[in-house]
């Protein structure tokens, strides 16, 4: 009688961890390389749109050089060093916010923590800087702080991650546009199909990042335009690889067991790319054969655009310290700054992988 | 079961002797599952690719046996050598282990810091060549596990806190210390061998020298020792009869604890075999992921195997049916396109199912269930009748 309680007892503790963790991995992206903004809502909208926005809201802040002593100081609240992406964005800041560019860097590191990086940006006031960045690690709860921040007349810029608050709260969102980076994978492949004449069905395998994250959605829903515009464009296989190198290999070697043809691999990242590849292989098959999209841009994954093993990257750039840098410096000379600033993304293929090499993020 | 006419020979009886002697055997219930969703596989297979028989196909390519016989195997191996080590642990204390997968996790990251130790460059997280020998890097992966296994078996035995929260301290602790080993990022080995044991072992060129996945021969390998160990020495009886009665077995001089704390030994060991070769697999080790969720999927062989998740009597053969059953589940739901991030559900609820028909009281229910329906009838009858 007592062996069988205990037995049932761990039944419905197994049902309950199994079904639990599986809604857990729903929300969070893992160890991926991507971090994607918190919230999606506006991302889709076009920067040109949203100018008009800046004007109508009561943001008057720009950045002054308030000490005077010729440099701007910025203090930067970065959300941790969870990934590798995040690491090359915090290197990039360091490396131009420096005084041969006219800045001066205070980083605060919030450790993932949403309550520490209040504390965080509360001590940058403190300090006097000339203007804050905050890549925030939730996007809720921030108006008293934001406030804070506008009242002690220093400018902010939310980057990478946006904010659930009003938009008068803050100078401008800076970061990467995911449904964009989709649109120019699938550019350059209707670019690709019409320069070498592709003719015939165009089979797509579609390995989807983590299911529910601002990434694959973006991403996928590029694809899924595209599906709606090219009637012999076809999905042969969807699969989440939940943005993982082990689940991608799995996926795809499941998926080269149907014997399905399939000429376009189209992978929501770098690390799922991996994968794929080496499940080609392990399958005998031509790994160089289908055309490979993979989105990210780390420096492995360009190597392998020059190895010819990936035809195309689209660049998920983490590398926004020059790009806040000019934007920094547009508003410090009065230009009227969008309420909504994307990063220049394009594309890495054979063309310019050698050039994108050297600048590549990561490992 | 009523009688039944017997010839002169006798032979019928037998027969019916003999039959209800398979169905009643442990690995029966463990080879109908299998057989269920091999032929669950082969329909799918069938119908995705449009050829019967595609499922059992093998060809050779570039060096290379590929089928989704192979395919499941190969992908099965870490499943076997954690599930055996689970058996050993379920059937000697009654109680899971839940932190193989973390221990897999941390015992990986411990030997690729190591191979590359001191040399991992700010940004660049490749080990471009060992620092140490890289057999001597997985000699450290297995002791780091054994200690794990050490401290779980430490906790259970001589402590004696229930399995599952003694283990529930490495089940978090352990992922955790793995991602502060390699700083939270993915490191990544860039050299040949290292893979060999997740993939193909090759020549230079990089063609394959032997056509069969690795960790079919790693698995394979654990296997046969660990039965041999256990056919030719009387630990596996030892095993069974502390899982059976712990106190009975003391009394009658076997040192319970310290077969309890073996186990647990072995268990830890074992995660860290599979840890090696899902981290060969990627060529490097992403600490968050190594072996998530597979001690759900370990307990589950175990279960499938026809062991009882109460301890006692165990059957590695059942096990390693179970491990390749999951495999062939999970195999034939992608193929299915359910999304990898469902699968856990659909485990779940064959979990449930085989711990219920397992379960001793489900019988006695079901007669007293049956019972309970059978006399009503005639009175049914009685009360149409006296209208």
């Amino acid at each position: 009688m007592k062996k069988s309680l205990v037995t049932a007892g761990l039944t419905a503790l197994l049902a309950i961890s199994m079904t639990a963790c599986s809604n857990n991995t729903t929300g969070t992206t893992g160890s991926t390389t991507t971090q994607p903004p918190a919230s999606s809502s506006s991302s889709t909208a076009p920067a040109s749109s949203s100018s008009t926005k800046a004007a109508a809201s009561g943001y008057s802040l720009v950045p002054k050089d308030t000490n005077g002593d010729g440099l701007i100081t910025l203090g930067f609240a970065q959300v941790g060093a969870e990934s590798g992406w995040r690491t090359a964005n915090t290197q990039s800041y360091k490396d131009y916010f420096v005084e041969k560019n006219g800045f001066k860097l205070v980083f605060a590191d919030a450790n993932q923590d949403a309550d520490k990086q209040k504390q965080d940006v509360r001590d940058l006031i403190a300090q006097g800087v000339e203007v804050i960045d905050l890549a925030p690690v939730t996007d809720s709860g921030w108006e008293p702080v934001l406030q804070e921040a506008k009242n002690a007349g220093i400018p902010l810029i939310v980057s990478d991650r946006q904010l659930s608050v009003s938009d008068d709260l803050y100078l401008t969102y800076f970061g990467g546009n995911m449904k964009q980076e989709g649109d120019n994978a699938v550019k350059w492949l209707e670019d690709y199909i019409a320069k070498n004449n592709v003719t015939g069905p165009i089979n797509i395998v579609h390995l989807q990042g983590t299911m529910g994250s601002t990434a694959q959605k973006g991403r996928s829903q590029a694809l899924t335009d595209a599906l709606a515009k090219h009637s012999d464009w076809k999905v042969v296989y969807e699969q989440t690889g939940e943005f993982t190198q082990a689940k991608g290999q799995e996926v795809m070697e499941s998926f080269l067991q149907q014997n399905k043809d399939f000429n376009v691999i189209y992978s929501e990242n770098d690390d799922m790319t991996y994968g794929a590849i080496d499940a080609m292989k392990n399958a005998g098959k031509d790994p160089k054969a289908p055309i490979i999209i993979s989105f990210d841009g780390n420096k492995s994954a360009v190597q392998m655009v020059i190895d010819g093993y990936i035809d195309v990257i689209a660049e998920c750039n983490p590398l926004l310290g020059p790009q806040v840098g000019d934007l920094i410096k547009k508003a410090k000379a009065g230009e009227t700054i969008p309420k909504i600033t994307y990063s220049v993304e394009g594309v890495i293929d054979s063309a310019n992988a050698a050039e994108k090499i050297k600048t590549a993020f990561g490992s | 079961m009523t009688e039944r006419p017997v010839h002169a020979d006798g032979e019928p009886r037998r027969g019916v002797a003999v039959l209800k002697a398979i169905v009643r055997h442990r690995i029966f219930f463990a080879l109908v599952c299998l057989a269920l969703v091999l032929l669950l596989n082969m329909i799918v297979t069938m119908a995705t690719s449009g050829s019967p028989g595609s499922f059992f196909k093998i060809v050779h390519t570039n060096g290379t046996f590929n089928g989704p016989l192979i395919t499941i195997l190969n992908r099965s191996s870490e499943l076997i050598i954690v599930a055996l080590g689970m058996t050993v642990v379920v059937s000697c204390s009654a109680g899971v282990d839940i932190s193989v997968g973390a221990v897999m996790a941390f015992s990986s990251s411990v030997m690729v810091w190591l191979l590359g130790y001191g040399t991992l460059a700010q940004n660049d997280y490749h080990v471009k060549a060992y620092v140490v020998p890289l057999a001597l890097g997985m000699l450290a992966a297995l002791a780091v596990g054994s200690l794990c296994g050490l401290w779980n078996g430490f906790l259970v035995s001589r402590l004696k806190i229930q399995p599952m929260v003694a283990t529930l301290i490495l089940y978090t602790a352990a992922r955790g210390a793995a991602k502060v080993v390699n700083s939270g990022q993915i490191l990544k080995v860039d050299l040949p061998n290292f893979r060999w044991f997740g993939n193909f072992i090759q020549n230079g060129a990089g063609r394959n020298i032997i056509p069969l996945p690795t960790p079919i021969f790693i698995a394979a390998g654990v296997v046969l020792i660990v039965a041999l160990v256990l056919r030719f020495t009387a630990l596996g009886m030892n095993i069974q009869s502390v899982g059976i009665n712990n106190r009975a077995s003391r009394i009658l001089g076997l040192n319970s604890a310290r077969i309890i704390l073996l186990a647990y030994v072995f268990a830890g060991l074992c995660a860290a075999i599979a840890g090696i070769i899902a981290s060969s697999r990627i060529g490097g080790i992403d600490a968050q992921n190594n072996g998530k969720m597979i001690e759900l999927d370990a307990i589950l062989a175990v279960a499938l195997g026809g062991n009882l998740l109460s301890g006692g009597k165990f059957s590695l053969a059942g096990t390693v049916i179970g491990a390749i059953t999951i495999q062939t589940l999970t195999t034939v739901l992608y193929s299915i396109n359910v999304s990898a991030d469902q699968l856990p559900l659909y485990k779940a609820i064959v979990v449930v199912v085989i711990v219920v028909l397992q379960s001793t009281e489900l019988r006695p229910m079901l007669n007293r269930a049956a019972a309970f329906v059978r006399p009503r009838r005639p009175a049914v009858a009685v009360a149409q009748a006296g209208e």
